[in-house]
């Protein structure tokens, strides 16, 4: 059977507005979906685990514009072992990446510490690739009072 | 903040041979994310330091990818082991091309 057009405009119109919805999730899973889809990049063929490194970044932040991080990595960093990548990122900001610390053996100590513009309270995470290609993970949450996106 | 984007670098001037020492930098910058509007509405486009390196004696010590998620005036603190005397060399990258360098002398004993 034929659709006349005023069928087919209403199916179309279903379609395409269904096709919106799927890929304009809320502001908060689509974040966490940016940001995971980072670590998954990252992380390549390995699957983060837990421990070796050490965030730090305060509970409260006051002003989201200028919020401490520092990152800590257990590793020997000898020219056969050592952290090759540190990624930081934000969950909960327009465009998760912070940055991303990349480390030699000459770096002597696998630690960093810096200051990055947090949106709002959310999650910030760690990722640390290893020479050997392992990878590990960590998160705190930051609770916002002020944000810093410019917004 | 003055038109110059000046680099300001804290290295120790002395240390022995072995030691890992805490190396601390900062560039002043204003780090345009891209996400700001003017009054029009319009988005004010990104202008970032995107790229970080410090080398000693030509060699790669640290290097940071800066996203727009970074502070203004970017704040960079990391450590470096030593085990002769000699140059650090600081090295920042603007979006639009522009380099931007500090160094500093250690002497090591």
């Amino acid at each position: 059977m034929s659709f006349n057009r005023r069928q087919f405009i209403a199916i179309g119109t279903g379609v395409s507005a269904s096709a919106v919805l799927g890929l304009a999730p809320s502001t908060a899973s689509a974040a966490g979906e940016l940001a995971q889809a980072a670590i998954d990049a990252f992380s390549g063929d390995a699957t983060p685990a837990e421990g070796k490194i050490t965030l730090t970044v305060p509970e409260i932040a006051e002003n989201g514009n200028t919020v401490p991080v520092e990152i800590s990595v257990e590793s020997a960093m000898s020219e056969d072992d050592y952290v090759a990548e540190v990624m930081i990122l934000a969950d909960g900001n327009p465009a998760p990446g912070l940055a991303t610390f990349k480390f030699t053996p000459m770096s002597g100590r696998a630690n960093a510490s810096t200051r990055v513009r947090l949106a709002q309270t959310q999650d910030v995470y760690a990722v640390a690739k290893m020479s050997d290609g392992s990878v590990y993970m960590t998160s705190k949450s930051v609770k916002v009072t002020i944000g810093g996106c410019g917004g | 903040m003055a038109s110059a984007n000046k680099p300001r670098v804290k290295v120790p001037k002395k240390a022995a041979a072995g030691d890992i020492i805490t190396i601390k930098t900062l560039i002043s910058h204003k780090m345009e994310s891209g996400q700001r509007k003017d009054k029009d509405g319009a988005a004010i486009p990104r202008k970032i330091i995107n790229h970080f390196k410090a080398e000693f004696a030509g060699q790669t010590v640290f290097e940071t990818v800066i996203e727009p998620g970074m502070s203004a005036n970017p704040f960079l603190s990391f450590s470096a082991k030593v085990q002769e005397s000699g140059d650090f060399q600081f090295t920042w990258t603007d979006d639009d091309g522009s380099v931007y360098e500090a160094s500093k002398s250690i002497t090591v004993s």
